[in-house]
Formats: C-alpha cells, structure tokens, sequence
C-alpha cells in the first residue's frame, strides 16, 4: 500500500461518511415535511427555523445534546451504555463496501467508488444488519421496564423472520448475478436490471417488504410501536443515547435503499444503458437512493401498523414459501439458460 | 370469482396502492393549516378585535369625552376621567381612558354608541401577556393602535353590509 492509495482510501472514507450524515441528518426534516404535506399541514415551520425549516434538524441536535442524561437506578448500566453504540456501529460500518458509481481512473491508476471492495460485500452487510438488531434486543433487556421489553421482544422475534425472507430473496440475486461482491452485481446486471425479469421482480417486492421490516418502519414499526409501547425499546433512553438509537435507524433506511438500488435497479446505470462517467454515475445512484427514501415516508404517511400476529403470519406463511419457490425457479432459469 | 379478485389485489398491493394515491395526492394540495407566526391567518371583516382611538387627520383626537361608552359597558371595562378645556368652554379633554382588555367582553357596544365613531375595533387577535397590568390599555397605547390601523378597514358602527 502506497502513500497514493491511503490518501485516496482517508479521502473516500472522509466523503462517504460525510455524506452519509450530512443525508441522515437532513432526512428528519425531509420526513416531516413530506408526511407533514402528504397529511394536508404545512412540517416545519420557517418561524425561527430557516427557510422551509430547514434548520429544524440542528435544534433537533441541540436540544438532545443539551438534555439530561437518565440512566434507570435498576438498569443494567454497562448495557444500557452499550446498546446505542452497538446500533450506531454496525450502522456506519456497512457503508465500508456500498459502490457509488462505475470505477475511474486518475492519474493513471484504477479507483474504485466504494471504500472497500468485498468479496463478500452481501454477506458483510447481512451480518452487520443482524448484529444491529442486538442494540434493540439489548436495549429492551438492559432498561429494566416492561414496556421497553416488549419492544426488544417483538423486535427480535420480528427481524429474524423478516432476515430470513430477505436474504432468500437477496439470494436470488446472486445465483443471476455469480458473485456475491456488489460491484460485480452492478456490473453484471448493466443495462438489463434484475427488476424487468419475473424472477427479479417477486425478489425485489420481497425485498422491498423485507427492508421496510428489518428497519423497524411503519408499517413493521413494532418495536417501538408508539401508540401501544410509549416507545418501544427506547422508551428509557433520553438525550444523545436515544439520538444514537435515531441516527442508526435513518442511516439503516438508507442502507437498505442502497442494497434495493444495487441488487436490484442496476446501482448507477441507467435501463438498458450503461453509464460510464463516474458523476453521472453516482447522480443516478443517488437519485434512485433517495426515492427509496421518500417511499419510506410515503409508506409511514398512508400505512397504519400491522398487529404482530398478522406480522408474523405475513413473514412465515406469505414472503418464504414464495421466495423459496422463487429461488427454484431462479436455480432452474439460470441453469437452462446461464443467465438470468 | 371474487377469491380470485381478492386473490389478485393481495398479490398486486391493491389497495396499498390506492392507499398510497390518496397521500401522494394530498402532498400536492394546499395544506389546510397555516404557517401560522409567519403567515397569520386574516381575521373576518367585522371581528372586534382590540380596540383603537382614532385621530383627524390633523392629528386632532376624535374622542369628545362624552363617557357613553363608559356607561354603556356591560363589562364596565372603560373608565374614563375628563376635565374641562379651559381655553375651549365647548370641549373637554380626556386624561384618562383605559380599557381593561381582560374585562373586555369584546361585544362592539362601545363603537356601536360612539356619537364621532372615535373607538374602533381592530382585527388584531394576538394578545398575550405575563400580567394582568399589561392587558390595562391606556389611551396613549390606544391611540397607537388607531396609528396602526389608520386607513386600514376596522371594525365600525354600521359598516356591515346588510
């Protein structure tokens, strides 16, 4: 490893995670707007907040920082700490192999737009996903309140149903594409994305049902669950804790709109066009993104909660018998026609 | 027939997405709520709001001290003391003319029994305080509300159409 690429390595991580929290934090204000307008009210104001309410999030931020630091008396203190950053930490650490757009090069060398290139970028992400569900789990033990306890328990029971339907259909995927590297995924679907072939399609439904669960959104926000649970999880968390707890599941949002654009949507291309110039590129990547974003506020906005047995029966009977015959069906396309 | 329909909509997200039409819709309508510290709602065109004195326009006061007002009161918010213009034997000066805006009733007797349409209620509905001596308006604040609200429509005696 030479000087060249460590300063092209501290400078992508610089900008992704800069980015990354740059969105994350806007994000807020974008859901509130969006719901706020999709519910006929007006969001954030412009009173005392900028332009549109633009500086909603940073008095948001201000406020939690500012506010008093519970611990419950009767809570298991290490835990209770740990919990937040668990969450927080498997959030940021699956953007290490997210591609951004097509590889360029400059001053004669190749760089790839992803921090690290994987061989095994689905299976890292997967893995991270799953360990993010031990902050809710734990965080539902460790506050020692029922309420809290309730929301780790659905949480927990809820994620690893909805995990095993999601990596099934993510499995698909990877028998069209061959590779379990994401860039390899992008690069092998090109123009011809996964979504226009029917197999493709039942996955990305699937998955797209799947993602909305395994972020802990309406309509699968049964962890916290606020008309039933005060909050869920989090019920005992206050000031920069609970914002830990916040932070992580708008970054998740964002993580599996990634996963959706780059498995499924052909990551920086465009249909049945292969895009080449690496800001365009990352243009229509994040673009696709940020749609998948506003359909989680979209969802949110209309859908009210599922109550947890219909939850359960729509993971166990519904989304694995059909992705199970799809992965068949996939295993029998691939093998007639080597391709997807 | 309708199991398969049902069937059908189940697996096609139905009526998710019809759902889904409803909120997208609704965020290209106008919101039904307002901006409100920013963009205040108008008040109707007659609301009595809190009261204004009025000048001529040679900044002369229209208020002749006749006290009808005072009496008329149901709420006995008014009180005013007067004293004989000395150069004028005609006129009286009013030296004092408070209105107790927590008394206030905001009923319009007091526009509506004015002989010189000298009192008028304006739109303003904001009023908020941390004492019940803010909410006692002198005339000098009164006759500042008339500044405000000069050429302006206000509510009057008789103004409404009808």
């Amino acid at each position: 490893m030479d000087l060249f690429s460590i300063i092209v390595l501290a400078l992508k991580i610089f900008l992704v995670f800069g980015a990354v929290l740059t969105i994350m934090i806007w994000q807020t204000w974008a859901e509130r707007k969006v719901i706020g307008h999709m519910q006929l009210r007006v969001g954030p104001s412009s009173d005392f907040l900028g332009p549109f309410g633009l500086l909603a999030p940073l008095a948001d931020g201000i406020k939690l920082l500012t506010k008093e630091d519970i611990i419950p008396t009767k809570a298991d203190r290490s835990v209770f700490v740990l919990a937040p950053l668990i969450g927080m930490a498997t959030a940021l650490a699956a953007w290490a192999t997210i591609p951004f757009g097509p590889q360029f090069s400059i001053f004669g060398r190749e760089i790839a737009m992803s921090i690290s290139s994987l061989n095994i970028g689905v299976l890292f992400i997967l893995a991270l996903t799953s360990v993010g569900v031990y902050s809710i789990v734990l965080a539902g033990w460790a506050s020692n309140s029922k309420y809290a306890l309730l929301g780790g328990l659905r949480a927990s029971a809820q994620i690893i149903s909805y995990e095993l339907a999601m990596g099934l259909s993510i499995i698909v995927v990877i028998l069209m594409a061959g590779s379990l590297n994401l860039t390899d995924i992008v690069n092998a679907q090109g123009g011809h994305w996964y979504i226009f072939t029917i197999q493709g399609l039942v996955a990305a439904v699937i998955f797209l049902v799947t993602m909305v669960a395994e972020t802990n959104r309406a309509p699968f926000d049964m962890a916290e669950a606020e008309t039933e649970l005060v909050a869920g999880f989090h019920t005992e968390y206050s000031g920069f804790r609970f914002a830990l707890f916040f932070m992580a599941e708008y970054i998740n949002m964002m993580i599996v709109s990634c996963m959706m654009v780059i498995l499924f949507l052909g990551g920086w291309n465009l249909p049945f066009f292969v895009v080449t110039n690496p800001l365009l590129g990352v243009g229509i990547f994040v673009a696709k993104v940020f749609f998948f974003l506003f359909l989680f506020y979209w969802l949110r906005a209309t859908l009210p909660r599922l109550r947890y047995n219909e939850l359960m029966k729509i993971g166990w009977k519904v989304l694995i018998p059909i992705t199970l015959v799809n992965i068949l069906f996939t295993g029998v396309m691939v093998l007639l026609f080597n391709k997807g | 027939m309708a199991k398969i329909i049902d069937l059908i909509k189940y697996v096609t997200f139905w009526e998710i997405l019809k759902g889904m039409s409803i909120t997208l819709r609704n965020l290209f309508t106008k919101p039904i709520t307002v901006d409100y510290p920013v963009k205040p709602k108008p008040a109707f065109q007659t609301y009595r709001g809190i009261h204004a004195l009025q000048r001529y326009e040679d900044g002369k006061e229209v208020c002749i001290g006749c006290s009808l007002c005072e009496a008329y009161c149901p709420a006995r918010a008014i009180e005013i003391h007067t004293h004989q213009d000395p150069n004028n034997k005609n006129e009286k000066v009013v030296d004092v003319y408070n209105i107790d805006l927590l008394r206030c009733i905001y009923c319009g007797l007091c526009v509506e029994v004015c002989p010189v349409e000298a009192i008028v209620q304006t739109r303003e509905y904001e009023l908020s305080g941390r004492t019940r001596e803010e909410f006692v308006f002198t005339k000098d604040m009164l006759l500042d509300m008339g500044r405000k609200y000069s050429g302006k429509e206000v509510y009057r005696a008789y103004n409404v159409n009808s």
